[in-house]
């Protein structure tokens, strides 16, 4: 389900991501997405065995390590984001719900049927083949700074600062 | 408001997006209340910057790891709000708007191409567009090959190496000959190139070039986008559908996928996606050469825009009775306008555009002859005893305009591009207001009895 206001609730539940496949280099797109969704008020935590930290945050080597250090200091893991290849999902989506993940996200090109079923026959909700930023800044603004067709159409005014 | 919705909206979880209509789209897209002040109008940004909150924020905004607003000439709140808007009623995925079309049409394609690079398009291009493209590009080093689009087989025999766009206008000015579309973009992505369509006659409202495969499409919205006739500007949009990583298109577009030179080393298409395209454009063309639109004429266009599907069904139903006056008119030689059923475009027409009263809508814009001894001059005669049929050089305003294009538009051009762009040295071209029908006629009428008269 991507709807609008099945990605709003995503969005407006999840604070807390772990960004699977996160680069260190500032001109990655995960690194982007990371950064704007930081800057949103998200938490980023970063999952890639060969970093240390990135983005002030220390980075882990698993779904399930980032979890378990995430539980000790009291906060769970909202959304698993996956920057992986499709064929690299299944695993990363058996470790997503089995911490009780809410949300499976796949970006941008990530598409994983399979994998996708198993993790809404669990419960949650699944994301694929779309970027966590586009659609944050398309749904609570600053996309459509961008020229780019938000398809939102509403005369409420937004209760939240584009930015 | 639900605490999980921040947004405010008020809709149920239904599963699935409500798709709104053409005029519920030309009056709402890209224009949400402003979130500071509640304003339901669009406000006019008239702003040439935007501060930033601090150094990180800057260096964000300027790495493109935010979305957010630095300067007018890369982009504003109320021309986006503009972008938008033309980006949804054309059904694309991001829009970029520039001062004129001319601006929009230079943009498209310097978004693509560079020195040695070649264009296959249409020989039917308005006046301008073939100066454009054949003279102040070839002086770039960009080589344009003009075909007859009359046979979409002329675009795919005109293909080289380096070609890198296939160009054409939906409806040709002032020909108004309409584009197979569907078989030139085919054309198009069997060798992995985009099509770009100036889709500016029919407007958004009577044709999406989408529909049919075209990839990038230029709009003048000085033309019926504003109809008032008091604003320049231009908008591109992409389709957000041409995959520019693929086997056939990768080679020919690798400034698409690797590190920017002109923009830190952005990769457009990776970083970007489905609007990488009208990215790499607004940040490597409009903001280095700096076609950009002022906020107010954006906010001028937006207003013309809201009556867009109520005009262009007045303009369709004005022309069709000015079109079947004519054929039927004593003093007449000859009509070309594909709205009626024995015009040769009629067939594609009815595909392609929007149907109004069961027919096709074809724009305001149609030609004809004048029966005389010397018809050219029986032309400039009927353009001067018109009473108010406005002599001037545009098209699209809610005025119905004339104009002799072999002395005026087309004028620059030689006897061969001139039977090339298959203007005739009498024809006359109409563009057909909202006026009442009936005082149009009655100005046609008595204009066409003194031309005659001498």
């Amino acid at each position: 389900m991507d709807d609008i206001t099945t990605l709003r609730r995503i969005l407006g539940t999840c604070r807390i991501i772990a960004v699977v496949g996160l680069s260190p280099q500032w001109h990655r797109p995960s690194f982007f997405a990371a950064k704007y969704m930081q800057s949103h008020g998200y938490r980023i935590v970063p999952v890639n065995p060969v970093a240390s930290d990135i983005l002030g945050e220390r980075s882990y080597p698993s779904v399930t390590a980032a979890a378990k250090a995430l539980a000790d200091q009291g906060h769970p893991i909202d959304m698993v984001d996956c920057f992986r290849k499709s064929e690299d999902i299944p695993p990363i989506a058996d470790e997503a719900i089995a911490i009780g993940a809410r949300c499976l996200w796949m970006q941008i090109g990530v598409v994983n049927e399979a994998a996708a079923a198993k993790a809404r026959a669990a419960g949650l909700d699944v994301v694929m083949n779309r970027c966590v930023k586009i659609e944050h800044a398309r749904l609570f603004g600053g996309l459509n700074w961008a020229g780019v067709n938000t398809k939102v159409i509403s005369a409420r005014r937004p209760q939240i600062l584009p930015y | 408001m639900s605490k999980d919705d921040p947004s405010g909206s008020r809709r149920p979880a239904d599963g699935a997006d409500h798709n709104y209509g053409f005029g519920t789209r030309a009056i709402h897209a890209g224009a949400i209340p402003d979130p500071v002040t509640g304003a339901r109008a669009t406000p006019i940004h008239q702003t040439t910057s935007f501060v930033f909150d601090s150094a990180e924020h800057a260096a964000s905004l300027f790495n493109l790891q935010t979305f957010g607003n630095v300067y007018s000439r890369i982009s504003n709140p109320t021309v986006a709000v503009l972008e938008e808007r033309v980006a949804s009623l054309e059904g694309g995925r991001a829009a970029l708007a520039c001062a004129t079309g001319m601006a929009a049409q230079m943009t498209a394609l310097l978004a693509i191409l560079k020195q040695g690079d070649h264009i296959v398009a249409a020989s039917t291009l308005y006046g301008g567009s073939v100066g454009q493209l054949g003279i102040g590009f070839a002086r770039l080093g960009i080589e344009t090959t003009f075909v007859d689009p009359e046979d979409p087989d002329n675009f795919r025999r005109a293909i080289r190496s380096n070609t890198r766009a296939l160009y054409g206008e939906t409806l040709g000015n002032p020909l108004v000959n309409v584009l197979d579309i569907e078989a030139v973009a085919q054309i198009a992505h069997a060798e992995g190139l985009p099509l770009i369509v100036d889709n500016t006659v029919p407007s958004p409202y009577l044709c999406n070039p989408f529909a049919f495969g075209a990839d990038i499409v230029v709009h003048s919205a000085t033309k019926y986008l504003g109809g008032h006739g008091t604003t320049m500007a231009g908008v591109l949009v992409e389709s957000g559908k041409f995959d520019w990583g693929s086997s056939l298109s990768a080679p020919k577009f690798p400034e698409m996928l690797e590190p920017s030179r002109a923009y830190h080393g952005v990769k457009f298409y990776e970083t970007f996606g489905d609007f990488g395209y009208t990215m790499k454009a607004r940040m490597e063309v409009n903001r280095t050469f700096g076609g950009s639109l002022s906020p107010l004429n954006a906010w001028l266009i937006l207003q013309g825009i809201e009556t867009l599907h109520l005009r262009m069904q007045a303009h369709c139903r004005n022309a069709l009775r000015v079109a079947k006056f004519l054929s039927e008119h004593p003093l007449v030689g000859w009509v070309n306008y594909p709205g009626l059923t024995d015009s040769a475009h009629h067939a594609l027409a009815r595909k392609q555009f929007r149907s109004i009263d069961g027919q096709p809508g074809a724009s305001g814009i149609l030609t004809f002859g004048i029966k005389a001894d010397d018809p050219a001059k029986a032309g400039e005669r009927f353009i001067d005893a018109c009473e108010f049929l406005s002599h001037l050089a545009n098209i699209g305003d809610a005025k119905t305009l004339v104009i002799h294009p072999a002395s005026t538009t087309h004028r620059q051009l030689n006897e061969d591009e001139l039977a090339r762009a298959g203007v005739r040295p009498d024809m006359i071209r109409l563009s057909v207001g909202i006026e009442e029908a009936d005082d149009i006629l009655w100005d046609i009428d008595q204009a066409l009895r003194r031309a005659v008269r001498g």
